[in-house]
């Protein structure tokens, strides 16, 4: 009986141990942290600064400016995130009103597509499309509107809301197959009775819709506090450049210029435990106020 | 009352029509900025370079030629680079599913030793990780960095996969396990026998998934790997974006250079990098339209578990 136990155990062992390799085990990699890690030199040959990093995140004036700015760039577009997560619901409610089944499945499966595609891919297109010798600049000065290509790629202007109307493209279709189904698993009875004591459109979404969507936009929103540092790199790789640097970099991106790129990977690695820290504790706090508020922890 | 009523009815009606119209206009119009960019690439990847170069083709194909596509697969790296996505995308599923699937039924065997403790260790690790810079020295301990198997290996486990098979192993009926039991089947053979083929489904869409990311991830390539020998397709058209004029030259210099190549089909970098780009999209493009319901299925399952 024993025996058997065992065994089982030791079946998944080696799954186990891949866990713990590329999960647990990194952690140690937080005392580099602590050092003044060069490079190709082994860490015991560096020197040992002990907090100088963390200190110098908030005491060295170019330090802590350059981290004001990276942490407004986080934080504008986790808002921006948060402020514009309302559209995937209404993308869900509208697209209900559609009744012709063929031109709903059609919208859906469209709009769904660059949900799949890379990030890369989406700044290839971008490219052909907006920069000084694409299409948009193209049919613009063939027009005649403009005579000088719009720069619009390559500048530092209006960084904030292109990140936002890409992710939204990418993002807005996917988003709303949450809330389609949700609202497919809405009692039917409850329309036809609101149908039947002479209910408009509008009341009926406000007041059948709506409300049942709200437990799963709350859980949706509560993800995306939780995941409040968390925009990825990926997105603001591709398309970072040295015109919009100062507003594309993001604390992902930024842990990555220094460390991977440039400055050192010892202040970049304290960075990346701080947000590591803020992330888990925002996790906690928002697990917290989940299960408070519906009786359900989110993790 | 009903005088009133009678009055509201016509309004009410064109309000309705005019709500439809809008409604369907608007949904018309966003589904066409979403799919126009790839038609946009598509067509001008297969259109004469001198009208592409200079914004004219925009709705149809002008002047239709394929020589991009055969100019481009010679380009160096390109034809290697596309192996390496195709072998960490097929590789790679193939591995997380098998995983998936035998970590997810083992995980509802009852007599595991410590099953409870083993199962949240490994489920917990969604919630944090150790970062870039202590995973890129992770990597380069283990003799990962500039490896093909950094793509693969990381990626076996992963817990909401894990989640999902425990959870559809659970729902199928005991009496099937017990009967292979009393039948004398081993753990192995029940995995076999009975979980793998019930839980096709899951598995499928679990599959789908992992493809996606596979051919799709991009990061991994820009931390761990500097040997252009492992580049995956996402890379190299990532650093094909950026080098646009030296790209010119690069296709002059490795294609046969022939003194009457005509404009039409004179590679520039705009044309290599529509073409690098539609040879990257199109198998999502063909791919997703087909799995769309396992797609669906993914997320459904993922929003349950919550």
């Amino acid at each position: 009986m024993k025996k058997e136990s065992v065994k089982l155990f030791l079946m998944i062992l080696p799954f186990l141990i891949l866990v713990f390799l590329f999960s647990y085990f990194p952690l140690h990699g937080w005392i580099y942290a602590l050092y003044d890690y060069r490079a190709p030199l082994k860490l015991s040959q560096c020197e040992f600064v002990g907090l100088k990093w963390f200190k110098a995140l908030f005491s060295n004036p170019t330090q802590v400016s350059q981290l004001i700015v990276v942490l407004k760039n986080t934080f504008a577009m986790s808002l921006l995130g948060i402020a514009t997560s309302f559209l995937p619901v209404l993308f869900a409610i509208f697209l209900n009103e559609i009744k012709v089944k063929w031109f709903r499945n059609l919208v859906q499966t469209l709009t769904t597509i660059p949900n799949f595609i890379s990030w890369t891919l989406v700044y290839s297109i971008a490219f052909c499309l907006f920069s000084t010798t694409g299409m948009f600049n193209t049919v613009l000065q063939n027009l005649g509107i403009i005579s000088e290509p719009l720069k619009i790629l390559d500048s530092g202007q209006h960084v904030w809301l292109q990140m936002l109307l890409w992710s939204t493209w990418k993002g807005l279709g996917w988003g709303a197959i949450m809330y389609l189904a949700a609202i497919t698993g809405i009692d039917q009875e409850m329309y036809d009775a609101a149908k039947v004591d002479g209910a408009g459109r509008w009341q009926i979404i406000r007041n059948i819709t709506i409300p049942s969507l709200m437990p799963t936009y709350f859980v949706m929103l509560m993800l995306s506090v939780a995941n409040f540092l968390n925009n990825g790199m990926d997105q603001y790789y591709v398309f970072q450049n040295s015109f919009n640097r100062d507003s594309i970099q993001v604390l992902d991106l930024y842990v990555y210029n220094i460390g991977m790129t440039g400055r050192s990977m010892s202040l970049a690695t304290a960075v990346g435990v701080m947000k590591s820290l803020v992330s888990v504790t925002l996790l906690m706090i928002v697990n917290f106020v989940s299960k408070k508020t519906r009786g359900e922890g989110l993790v | 009352m009903t005088v009133i009523h009678h009055d509201r009815r016509k309004p009410v009606k064109t309000q309705d029509r005019v709500f439809q119209v809008i409604n369907y206009t608007l949904f018309a119009l966003f589904a066409l900025i979403c799919v126009y960019p790839f038609y946009y690439l598509i067509i001008n990847s297969i259109s004469a370079n001198d009208l592409s170069a200079s914004g004219l083709v925009n709705w149809v194909p002008k002047g239709i030629h394929f020589k991009n596509y055969q100019e481009v697969l010679k380009l160096n790296g390109i034809g290697l680079a596309a192996f390496v996505s195709l072998a960490r995308t097929v590789i790679g599923t193939a591995c997380t599913v098998l995983a998936s699937a035998y970590l997810g039924f083992m995980f509802t065997q009852q007599k595991m030793w410590h099953r409870k403790l083993w199962y949240r260790l490994t489920i917990i690790t969604m919630y944090f990780n150790a970062g870039l810079i202590p995973m890129f020295m992770t990597m380069k301990t283990l003799h990962l960095t500039n490896n093909f198997l950094v793509y693969i290996i990381p990626a076996i486990v992963q817990p909401f996969n894990i989640i999902m098979v425990k959870t559809y192993v659970e729902s199928i009926p005991a009496s099937l396990q017990e009967a292979a039991e009393i039948d004398g089947a081993g753990v192995l053979t029940i995995f076999g026998k009975v979980i793998l083929p019930t839980s096709k489904p899951i598995l499928a869409t679990i599959a789908i998934w992992a493809a996606v990311a596979q051919w799709n991830s991009f990061q991994d390539t820009l931390v761990y790997i500097t040997d252009q020998k492992l580049y995956s397709l996402q890379y190299l058209l990532y650093t094909y974006l950026n080098q646009a004029n030296s790209l010119a030259t690069l296709v002059k210099a490795s294609g046969n250079v022939q003194a009457v190549a005509s404009l039409a089909t004179t590679q520039t970098p705009t044309s290599i990098r529509m073409t690098i780009s539609v040879i990257v999209v199109l198998p999502i493009l063909f791919i997703y339209p087909m799995f769309q319901k396992y797609f669906v299925k993914g997320i459904m399952i993922g929003s349950v578990k919550g």
